[in-house]
């Protein structure tokens, strides 16, 4: 249970839980409110992954979401997770994690060998070689992705779920440190709705950390928990814990990525694991913090260099020391904080080294007061060690601090802290398009040009004092909250005790060595992707200079942690290399996440059987029960074909097709889109959006439609039917329904809106059973009394009301198969009921239920066409030989300028035409292409493609049809269609009537 | 091709080897010269690309490689590969419906497949073929069609079978139950991915030891008209920079330009949006292509997925879209590789993709003489770069398009004979 | 994600609406007398502009009524929504030649 660098007290971990975890299959020991990292550190464990490139031993670097060395597999199994930051990770008992990119081990690590040859592997190497020969690319391809990746992906299935959820406040405040936290408590307490997501477990951000601030006359941590506390009783704010408001969006719209059970180590049943919120906020505030800056020096990627605030937010939040004998590196007065803050936690403070020549002021004066070393002027010349680091080298620097003078000396050490400033977290302002501005002096960005209702406090507002935070979060809420028109009741601000920072940040964006950046060492500016100051020069060099080329050929920036500890870093020395500022050289747009989201949390519960809708009929149950075998249809499941005992899938169609034509079928065609079109104008407007005349139709008659788009191409078809003068119903293809509502709505309330039409969608008010056959008016018959069915009372294209097996229907007498035929429409709820009574009353006439395939071989026996299947976007009515249904004296209708357009009329255009193939029962595939002239092999010019193609029982050979350039002049030409491996013959026949061309069979 | 990129110009750059790394790795890689110089313009130039994308760098290499045209300035108002290029998911096939289409994206894979050897930067274009799934009977019989056309055109294709899908993809989900079950699909072996910013510098590169003078941070602010409204150049915001012969190949932004040059276009700026997710060790190892489930995938060399879906419906200059996007699209991604689920998406980010009403691109001359337009390739115009610009030089050396070109005319708008790539296409990408 | 106003239901979500591109571009009360290249523009040419753009949407999961919206392509910023049949506040009207 030793944990060797744990404090014997302080800290905010639970001493009295301690919790037991494995990391690379070692057992180890922390304690509840650790995170792995500083389990980790607790246990003396430094070296925790290897780097990208060159497999460098590394060690923790941050202490949150900017961390880009301490990468983790989290578990195993189909629960495991790549890529997580051990410092960011809960501890839990049980906790299982491995480092990554290493093997066999991450103490001896045969990826090192890169390090070797790391001369060979400058920025952008790879552009520049596997270039011969080029056989061989694949091969080093695979070697360098079997090399890349970080972590491994689970093996199996997600067991767990995710889920997402809308909310509207009136403010959102992201982050709870001391500007959040006082923010929020400034509009609730005014009354306004407010949401307030922060990414850790415990709100206080910065504070958590920190020992030397007091509020109020206690320790600050007791103010955060007033404040929460105070927050909880509000019944309209939402207090939203281990959430970080990853995206922010056009107007007001952001995410929240909320890790509901993450930290538990185990799902529950009632809560999803992970929540992404989406949040619309009239106001955000945005209080996101800062990120401190490492130092840019040689080998800097040593185990044991850390963030000087991550090194004191370890000792003070947790309770342990990352080092024994810790080296202070800073241009700034927050180090020597970090230097007292480790001394009075009994660490042996190996000295400071100030970049500034002359640091003064109280915290410097502690420090010399406590007998720190303070090493004023210099630089760090290098750190040595391998696994960790031993050492630093320091220098004394030349007054401009562009080199060193002198000789070196070396420090023992075990860790080394870098205080380089802290760069605001603009990463939400920035992704809400606001404009940056760059602070010359401080260099630092700071939020500029707004560009959505927020406004940024505290540390992403370059603050950094305590105080001044939270009299902006306060100040900031009663702005916005005043303006939105509420009550403002402003909470005082508290009194706050802090160390008094002095003179500002030196900045040095290279610490000099004894040898120039890159001829000795490495000086890192990405941790993750192994990017050093000398690759950015030499991508400068070489002619990239924009930042954006910069990263893209340097990678800087472009790992997980998106480079939240480099991006200024990289801008700077990019700046300085060609004697630019920093704002000539770019800056870089940040774009969501700001930390990486798990995919399933953007999914939500639209996975597995809630992917998509499903529509199914009111027979389906019918359907399912007797075996029929399923196609999807658009959203719909239709019943494909019903197979009986063993029947192939051409057995049961022809079966089916048999019945239909030899007695009686029946198919379920409540799919098909149907249109309840009213009101004075409906046949005006059928007129316009049809091809065919539609004012002299009769009441209790039908007419089919074709319906073109602008451009002269068939959109969609189908049978329209007068109820009364001034009603019609409509129907479309199945796929069609919405497109056509919607597109003959657009029409109506944009062109012409002065029409008297309404249009409602009646597509799931109606079940539809459609029986077909010479037996179709017998089974009717049986069922229907109180309609006469004889030919003259009911002929064909004629619609009558009455009574369907004691439900009341419109029976409509139109045929999609040329036999005598009943659509019969019942309302949905009893389409079942109908469908029942039709198959018991045609038991005994052999009635057969036929499925769409069936279907599709009965139409294309008659030479109907389907449209989508025969038509793809790019066919007139005029191809398709359709011009009979094409009105020739209508001055408009949609599709009449667009037909009339040159190309539209040319003789090779692709035309439907009907085909035989030699041998009678060769079937060709739909899909495949005729030509003219054969050759041994492609390519070879095409005419056009087979768009149906059957196996026709009635007429005893297969029958196809084709769109064929210049199709209707090729008349009993023999064409051929090559297909893998051989060849079909096959003729144009006369028109694409299969059969019962005088149309003999539709009265029965 | 290959003898066009042997001849080296006048800057004389050394060539980029394994043997050049050694050397320079003696010297501390600091005697690495530029990938390009960094020119001011020139006050005329015998040709000038308005667009430093993939698409204008190529066009400026092949007027200099090809046509011998080397007085070329390549303008670009921001830096080289910033837009598409450098935004795109990175897919390149070649395997399309109609004639028209599957000959240019035909033409180019042709020229990928050597582009890394000719411009002497390695592209890291890798054939690691393209999947498109079918998951309905529908869309079984639209797939066939497309293989039908595709083979008899002379490009690769190849059928497979739900088990075939598997294999090539192990991590696909193949229940057959589930609302889009995997029926079957087709690939494309010769198809893959390349590394986008690599083609934008190999071709600025290449370009500029022609001499092209490729100049950056210079955005073109209006065109100049002689008496007889022939193009005489530009205005930009580095000053007026004239010549006879201008060609724009700016993408999203070709509306705009055309604005100035007092003419429409049919066509319209769309936010597309991508990701990609954070680095894994390789689960992937071809693109996969789903029209039904809206999206399409491939793993980078570095470890990412890199997963892109639809544009947004509306019109946008904003690089940015709107979150339903990415969940559709990420949801999509768990039902069809249910693996995924667990891991995170590192970045997003959005284009200006210029869409044509047939989502087929414009290579033409247009109303004002001397001044050619490249552009409409919507959310597949990655993949035709090499053929793109060597067609669309071809365009502005000899004034009249050739072959390739021809159907892509802003005249088809007018005669109707449109190349419909939304009818049958699949995927719009 | 755009939040819009739609005349009829309020602020929404874009994805609660379908959109309809440039607005006030009427059918020809004539096709027949245009010519090729005048139904070509009627067809397929749309204003593009990299700023305040007048535009069509319609209410999908809502009204499903369409109305006309004045936004800025480049910032996203809404500037009007109103009526079919009503017009740009003529201070905002990006349209040609109203300006």
């Amino acid at each position: 249970m030793s944990q060797p660098n744990r404090l014997a007290t302080g800290g905010r971990i639970d001493r009295g839980r301690p919790l037991a975890f494995r990391f690379d299959g070692r057992t180890l020991h922390g304690y509840a409110g650790d995170t792995l990292a500083s389990a980790l550190l607790a246990n003396g464990v430094h070296l925790v992954g290897r780097s990208f490139k060159y497999h460098r031993p590394r060690g923790i670097l941050g202490l949150g979401a900017e961390e880009p060395n301490a990468l983790i597999q989290l578990g195993r199994g189909n629960r495991t997770e790549p890529n997580l930051r051990a410092t960011q990770i809960e501890l839990f008992d049980g906790l299982d994690a491995q480092s990554q990119n290493r093997w066999p081990c991450l103490r001896f690590d045969v990826g090192a060998v890169n390090s070797a040859f790391h001369r060979l592997f400058p920025a952008g190497f790879y552009y520049k070689t596997f270039m011969w020969p080029p056989a061989l690319w694949k091969t080093y391809e695979e070697v360098i992705r079997n090399a890349a990746g970080l972590g491994k992906a689970p093996e199996g299935p997600d067991p767990d779920r995710y889920e997402r959820m809308h909310a509207h406040c009136d403010v959102l405040v992201c982050g709870g440190g001391p500007a959040g936290l006082a923010a929020a408590l400034a509009a609730g307490r005014s009354g306004a709705r407010v949401i307030l997501a922060d990414e850790q477990s415990e709100f206080g951000g910065s504070l958590l950390g920190e020992a030397d601030v007091a509020i109020g006359g206690s320790p600050a941590t007791d103010w955060v928990a007033e404040v929460v506390a105070e927050l909880e009783s509000m019944p309209d704010v939402t207090l939203l814990r281990r959430a970080t408001v990853n995206g922010y969006y056009d107007h007001n719209y952001l995410t929240v990525a909320e890790r509901v059970t993450d930290h538990l180590g185990v799902g529950l049943p009632t809560v999803p694991r992970q929540r992404l919120w989406k949040i619309r906020a009239k106001r955000v505030i945005l209080a996101t913090g800062a990120i401190e800056r490492p130092l840019v020096f040689r080998d800097n990627d040593r185990p044991g260099v850390m963030l000087s605030s991550a090194m004191r937010g370890y000792a003070v939040r947790y309770g342990v020391l990352a080092g024994d004998r810790p080296l202070i590196v800073t241009g700034n007065d927050d180090g020597y904080r970090t230097a007292l803050a480790l001394a009075d936690r009994h660490a042996r403070v190996a000295g400071i080294v100030d970049l500034r020549a002359e640091p003064e002021g109280p915290l410097v004066e502690a420090a010399r007061d406590r007998g720190i070393e303070v090493f004023a002027g210099h630089s760090v010349a290098g750190a040595h060690g391998g696994r960790r680091v031993e050492a630093a080298e320091i220098a004394f620097m030349t007054r401009d601090g562009s080199g060193i003078t002198g000789g070196t000396r070396t420090i023992e050490c075990d860790a080394i802290a870098m205080a380089g400033g802290f760069n605001p977290t603009v990463h939400l302002f920035s992704q809400s398009r606001g404009k940056l501005r760059w602070d010359e002096e401080r260099a630092i960005f700071l939020p500029g040009t707004s560009h959505e209702a927020e406004v940024s406090v505290g540390g992403c507002a370059g603050t950094e004092s305590v105080a001044q935070a939270i009299k902006d979060g306060i100040r900031a809420a009663v702005e916005q909250v005043r303006d939105l028109g509420h009550t403002v009741r402003q909470p005082a601000a508290p009194a706050v005790e802090e160390p008094g920072q002095g003179a500002g940040n030196r900045v040095i964006w290279m610490l000099p060595s004894t040898a120039p950046v890159g001829r000795k060492g490495k000086h890192f500016v990405d941790f993750q992707n192994d990017v050093t100051a000398a690759d950015v020069m030499l991508a400068t060099r070489e002619g990239y200079r924009s930042i954006e080329h910069v990263k893209r050929y340097t990678t800087t920036g472009m790992g997980t942690d998106q480079g939240k500890t480099s991006n200024v870093n990289a801008l700077a020395i990019v700046g300085q290399t060609l004697g630019v500022d920093v704002p000539a050289v770019g800056t870089t747009t940040f774009r969501p996440p700001y930390t990486p989201t798990t995919i399933g949390a953007y999914g939500g519960r639209d996975v597995g059987r809630l992917f998509a809708p499903v529509r199914t009929t009111a027979m389906d149950s019918w359907h399912r029960a007797n075996g029929a075998r399923f196609e999807h249809v658009a959203d719909w499941m239709r019943a494909y074909y019903y197979p009986k005992d063993g029947e192939s899938f051409r057995q049961a169609v022809d079966r089916e097709v048999t019945a239909a034509r030899q007695g009686v079928g029946v198919l379920d065609a409540s799919t098909l889109g149907k249109i309840d079109v009213r009101g004075k104008d409906s046949a005006e407007f059928l007129n316009r959006v049809y091809t065919n005349a539609w004012a002299k139709l009769g009441v209790g008659r039908c007419r089919y439609g074709l319906m073109l788009k602008e451009d002269g191409m068939v959109m969609d078809d189908g049978v329209t039917t007068r109820l009364a003068d001034d009603h019609f119903h409509m129907t479309t293809t199945t796929g069609g329904a919405a497109r056509v509502l919607n597109w003959l709505e657009e029409y109506l309330q944009t062109e012409w809106p002065e029409m008297d039409v309404r249009l409602t969608s009646v597509t799931e008010q109606w079940a539809v059973a459609s029986i077909c056959g010479p037996k179709s008016r017998e089974l009717l018959g049986r069922i229907c009394t109180d309609i006469d069915l004889s030919n003259d009372a009911f002929p064909f294209m004629a619609m009558q009301e009455g009574t369907v097996a004691g439900i009341p229907a419109r029976v409509f007498r139109i045929s999609f198969t040329g036999e005598l035929s009943y659509e019969i429409n019942v309302p949905t709820r009893y389409g079942l009921a109908l469908w029942e009574a039709v198959m018991a009353a045609g038991a005994d006439l052999g009635i057969t239920p036929y499925g769409t395939e069936a279907m599709h071989v009965l139409r294309a026996e008659k030479g109907f066409i389907i449209v989508g299947q025969d038509t793809d976007g790019s066919v007139t009515p005029l191809d398709l030989g359709m011009d009979w249904i094409v009105s020739k004296q209508k001055p408009d209708f949609i599709g009449k300028r667009g037909m009339a357009r040159p190309d539209l009329s040319k003789p090779d255009r692709k035309q439907l035409v009907g085909l035989y193939t030699k041998d009678p029962n060769e079937v060709l595939p739909e899909g495949a292409q005729v030509v003219e002239t054969l050759k041994p092999k492609p390519p070879m010019a095409m005419l056009g493609h087979v768009t149906s193609s059957y196996y026709s029982p009635s007429v005893g050979r297969s029958i196809a049809m084709a769109l064929i350039k210049g199709g209707h002049a090729r008349k009993g030409q023999t064409l051929h269609v090559p297909l893998e491996g051989r060849t079909v013959e096959v003729t144009v026949t006369d028109g694409t009537v299969f059969f019962d061309p005088e149309g003999s069979r539709r009265d029965g | 091709m290959a003898e066009a990129g042997r001849r080296r110009g006048p800057t004389g750059k050394p060539r980029y080897s394994i043997f050049a790394l050694a050397r320079n790795a003696l010297s501390y890689h600091e005697n690495w010269q530029a990938a390009w110089r960094s020119p001011e313009p020139k006050p005329s130039y015998d040709a000038i690309v308005v667009g430093g994308g993939g698409h204008g760098l190529a066009t400026a290499y092949y007027l200099a490689s090809v046509h011998g045209i080397r007085n070329v300035a390549v303008l670009e108002k921001g830096w080289i590969g910033g837009g598409n290029t450098g935004r795109n998911t990175t897919i390149i096939r070649s395997n399309y419906l109609w004639d028209e289409s599957a000959a240019i994206y035909e033409h180019a894979l042709k020229l990928w497949e050597g582009l890394t050897q000719e411009l002497n930067f390695n592209l890291m274009f890798s054939q690691r073929g393209v999947i498109t799934l079918a998951h309905s009977e529908h869309e079984l019989k639209e797939m066939r069609r497309r293989v039908e056309a595709i083979r008899l055109n002379g490009i690769d294709t190849e059928v497979l079978d739900t088990a075939g899908v598997k294999k090539l993809v192990p991590i696909i989900n193949t229940d057959q139950s589930i609302r889009y079950p995997v029926m079957g699909g087709f690939v494309q072996r010769r198809g893959g991915t390349a590394r986008h910013d690599a083609v934008a510098w190999g071709y600025a590169r290449a370009a500029d030891d022609l001499g092209v003078d490729i100049i950056q941070g210079c955005e073109v602010t209006g065109f100049l008209k002689d008496g007889q409204g022939h193009i005489e150049g530009v205005e930009t915001t580095r000053g007026t920079i004239r010549s006879k012969r201008i060609g724009c190949v700016a993408a999203g932004h070709s509306a705009v330009l055309a604005a100035m040059a007092g003419f429409k276009l049919p066509i319209q700026a769309r936010p597309l949006q991508a990701l990609v997710s954070e680095p894994i060790k390789p689960v992937i190892d071809t693109v996969v292509m789903s029209n039904a489930v809206h999206m399409y995938v491939s793993q980078s060399d570095k470890g990412e997925l890199v997963l892109g879906a639809g544009t947004d419906s509306y019109n946008s200059y904003a690089q940015r879209g709107s979150l339903n996007i990415i969940e559709h699209q990420l949801a999509a991604a768990c039902e069809l590789y249910p693996i995924v689920s667990r891991l995170r998406v590192l970045r997003t980010w959005g284009g200006i993709v210029d869409t044509c009403p047939d989502a087929s691109p414009i290579i033409s001359t247009t109303p004002v003489d001397g001044l050619f337009f490249n552009c409409g390739w919507g959310t597949g115009g990655f993949k035709a770069t090499p053929g793109s610009g060597h067609v669309f030089a071809d365009l502005m050396a000899k004034g009249r398009p050739n072959a390739i070109a021809a159907p892509f005319s802003l005249e088809r708008f007018s005669g109707g004979y449109l190349i419909d790539e939304h009818g049958a296409a699949g995927v719009a990408h | 994600m755009l939040l819009i106003t739609c005349p009829y239901c309020g602020p929404r979500d874009d994805a609660e609406f379908s959109y309809g591109n440039q607005a006030h571009i009427a059918r020809p009360v004539d096709p027949s007398v245009c010519s090729d290249q005048e139904w070509a523009e009627y067809l397929y040419y749309r204003d593009n502009p990299k700023g305040p753009f007048a535009e069509r949407w319609m209410h999908a999961a809502g009204c499903r009524r369409w109305f006309h919206v004045v936004r800025d392509t480049n910032t996203h910023a809404i500037l009007q929504t109103y009526k079919v049949g009503e017009w740009p506040d003529p201070a905002i009207d990006p349209r040609e030649g109203t300006s």
